[in-house]
């Protein structure tokens, strides 16, 4: 395909969330470039930075697909979590007696946690589609459930003494420059925008999202859909849980936290509908960068607490809420404005 | 009366009176303590400020909407009023306490009206984020710590109590603290407002179809803005009262409450989907839920278990009251014709 002017010009009108996130990143990149150069613009930033966004971003993705359906999955951290604290305790059973991990260990963890979070989705999905539950409600009853038993294995201490060798393995650097983490994200990106961009199961979930009414007596299953949904967003979130037990060499039922509001905002953020029916993994992963280029860049101004973080999210997140309500009411009142135009030029 | 027997036996109130009546049997089985009077006053005691802030989440929730931000906002107006006091040197009464306390608190929940009603944003999107800057902003800007010392108008209402009760067997002692009128205030006026005002009729017919209400002639936006207020000023006086009876301000001790909250007015039979539900099963939710974390360790039961049990009564209670909502809109087989729409998407 030719790129040219005008091609390049109706991509960023197609998409005005892509469009301004693009926007976003290359203001911050100029604003970071002039104020602390010589600290951002480092490759081991930048690999930092790869490490730690696959975490949240994998669960944002999850988030993603269910809101697309109309729901909601607040449980992606509860799941994560618990996932973390099973593989944490499974990987300390193949200890070996000098102290080395077995080598089938790692792929038996990843074997596990994909189980795992099938089993936590399903159940979310079962709650959402046949029981009825509001999605809301249902996971956040799964994300407390999730929590508990997490609590109730580690009897509400932190998991620690992680072999080495699982953490290295994950966090190992590809020719030394690409770290794992990113390689296991992308791989999930790649796997999900396949999925809903060109398989059947994709146009499914955008039709019972935008009408799951309709979707229903158009012949779709939708209860199957919505449980097929919900188990991808818990593998999805299993693992983030992985990357986490990594990244941080121990589990706990309470880490992570504030990783659903993040969720929730980067989806918002990335231009998925909460109503559903609208979303691409395109946004959603621009919006994911965006934000940890943001939190990167606010942690090199050391004046800036960490406390002032929730503040700034919480901020964006209205704002661009904010932000869309009066683009998407101009474009109809622009519309209609049009269409009295040309309704009244053929009275004329 | 049959018919009598058969709408109590429709209601979930009913149900959860009677899970809360098994709970307390078993407890009373198991360990003796339940029926004593000190254990019932200590419960009503613990109930006052989970009942407040029920009133106000029941209250957003029969509107169609849900807010997620009340504890910081508690949190946050409550900071900020002790902070004032603290730092004026306060030796006055309770009142002033109290009227700054709702100044803010409707302030607070002025922002979220704003956004919900004007801009017809998601609710609980809204309040994820309100919440977050609330937060944000007492830990950021005003860099809250913990205020041990609060002003003495505020900790003597704490503390003081409208009568002790001692349990004879075992010479425990409780007392009933004065706030418990606050909520029985708040109670009485919010069920005068929703069953004999105009405003109350708005607030569930917009829960039930808000172009419905709309059509009928309900001031939908002036409604939800000024619902938003009224529950920013019920929470930030329950914060309050959680400070004064602590003694002590404590900036995060609130956070992370409102999801209990929540469920345990679902619980009570109040439709997430709004429209539907009655105070006294959002009282009688709210119960359940303090029983269950008081009585778990009545019971020995060790309170790491508490988060499974929580989950798992939100998940069944949810579920139960998800169920029984299908099964009321399913229309009967021989009233509809072949071929017609056979289920109500909710």
């Amino acid at each position: 395909m030719k790129l040219n002017y005008n091609n390049t010009k109706s991509f960023l009108r197609k998409d005005i969330y892509i469009t301004r996130l693009i926007f976003l990143m290359i203001v911050w990149m100029i604003f970071m470039a002039i104020f602390k150069f010589d600290k951002f613009y480092t490759l081991i930033n930048f690999q930092t930075m790869a490490a730690q966004f696959p975490e949240f971003g994998l669960m944002a993705l999850g988030v993603m697909l269910c809101m697309i359906t109309g729901g909601i999955d607040l449980s992606v951290v509860g799941v994560a979590n618990l996932v973390a604290i099973v593989s944490g305790i499974i990987l300390k059973q193949f200890i070996t007696v000098n102290g080395e991990l077995l080598t089938i260990a790692i792929p038996l963890v990843f074997l596990i946690s994909i189980v795992l979070g099938a089993l936590a989705g399903a159940l979310n999905g079962f709650l959402v589609s046949v029981i009825r539950i509001p999605p809301i409600l249902a996971t956040l009853g799964s994300l407390e459930l999730f929590r508990g038993i997490g609590i109730i294995l580690t009897k509400g201490k932190a998991i620690s003494g992680i072999p080495f060798e699982f953490s290295e393995a994950i966090t190992h650097k590809l020719f030394g420059i690409l770290p794992n983490q990113l390689l296991i994200f992308l791989v999930v990106v790649l796997l999900i925008a396949f999925l809903i961009n060109n398989t059947a199961y994709g146009k499914k979930l955008y039709l019972t999202g935008t009408n799951i009414t309709a979707a229903k007596f158009s012949g779709i299953r939708t209860k199957s859909v919505l449980i097929k949904t919900y188990m991808i967003s818990s593998i999805s979130a299993a693992l983030a849980g992985l990357i986490m037990l990594a990244n941080y060499n121990s589990a706990r039922a309470d880490y992570g936290t504030v990783y659903t509001l993040q969720c929730v905002l980067i989806v918002v953020l990335g231009g998925v509908n909460p109503a559903g029916g609208k979303g691409k993994v395109t946004g959603v992963v621009l919006a994911i960068c965006v934000l940890q280029m943001l939190s990167s860049g606010l942690n090199r101004f050391p004046q800036i607490s960490s406390f002032y973080i929730p503040l700034i999210w919480g901020g964006v997140l209205i704002t661009v809420m904010v932000i869309n309500y009066f683009t998407e009411n101009s474009i109809k009142v622009f519309r209609g404005k049009i269409k009295k135009l040309i309704v009244n030029g053929e009275k004329l | 009366m049959q018919r009598k027997i058969k709408k109590l036996l429709w209601h979930n109130e009913f149900y959860i009176f009677l899970v809360i009546l098994l709970i307390s049997l078993v407890v009373q089985l198991r360990s003796g303590q339940f029926y004593t009077s000190n254990n019932i006053v200590d419960l009503i005691s613990a109930m006052i400020v989970p009942g407040l802030f029920a009133i106000g989440a029941f209250m957003v929730l029969v509107s169609g909407g849900i807010d997620v931000s009340f504890p910081a906002l508690a949190s946050l107006s409550v900071y900020a009023t002790t902070r004032i006091l603290v730092d004026i040197n306060f030796q006055g009464g309770i009142w002033l306490p109290i009227l700054l306390c709702m100044i803010f608190g409707g302030f607070l929940g002025a922002i979220n009206g704003l956004l919900i009603s004007k801009f017809k944003l998601q609710p609980l999107i809204v309040t994820l984020g309100v919440a977050s800057i609330f937060k944000g902003f007492m830990q950021g800007v005003l860099k809250s710590v913990q205020i041990s010392v609060i002003p003495k108008g505020m900790s003597s209402f704490g503390t003081a109590s409208l009568f002790v009760v001692k349990n004879q067997e075992s010479g425990l002692a409780a007392r009933m603290p004065v706030a418990v009128l606050v909520l029985i205030i708040v109670l009485i006026l919010t069920y005068f407002i929703l069953n004999h005002t105009m405003y109350g009729r708005g607030i569930y017919a917009i829960g039930g179809n808000e172009t419905s209400a709309e059509r009928a002639g309900f001031n939908v936006k002036r409604i939800k803005f000024t619902l938003y207020i009224l529950v920013g000023i019920i929470s930030s006086l329950a914060g309050l009262i959680r400070v004064s009876m602590m003694t002590q301000m404590h900036p995060t001790n609130m956070l992370g409450m409102e999801m209990m909250i929540i469920a345990g007015v679902v619980l009570g039979g109040v439709a997430i989907t709004g429209g539907a539900g009655t105070l006294i099963g959002c009282m009688l939710g709210t119960i359940l839920i303090v029983l269950v974390q008081n009585s778990l360790i009545l019971l020995g039961v060790p309170t790491f278990w508490q988060g499974f049990f929580l989950g798992m009564l939100i998940i069944l209670g949810t579920g139960v009251s998800a169920y029984r909502v299908r099964q009321a809109n399913k229309p009967q087989k021989f009233k509809v014709p072949r071929g017609a729409a056979n289920e109500v998407e909710l």
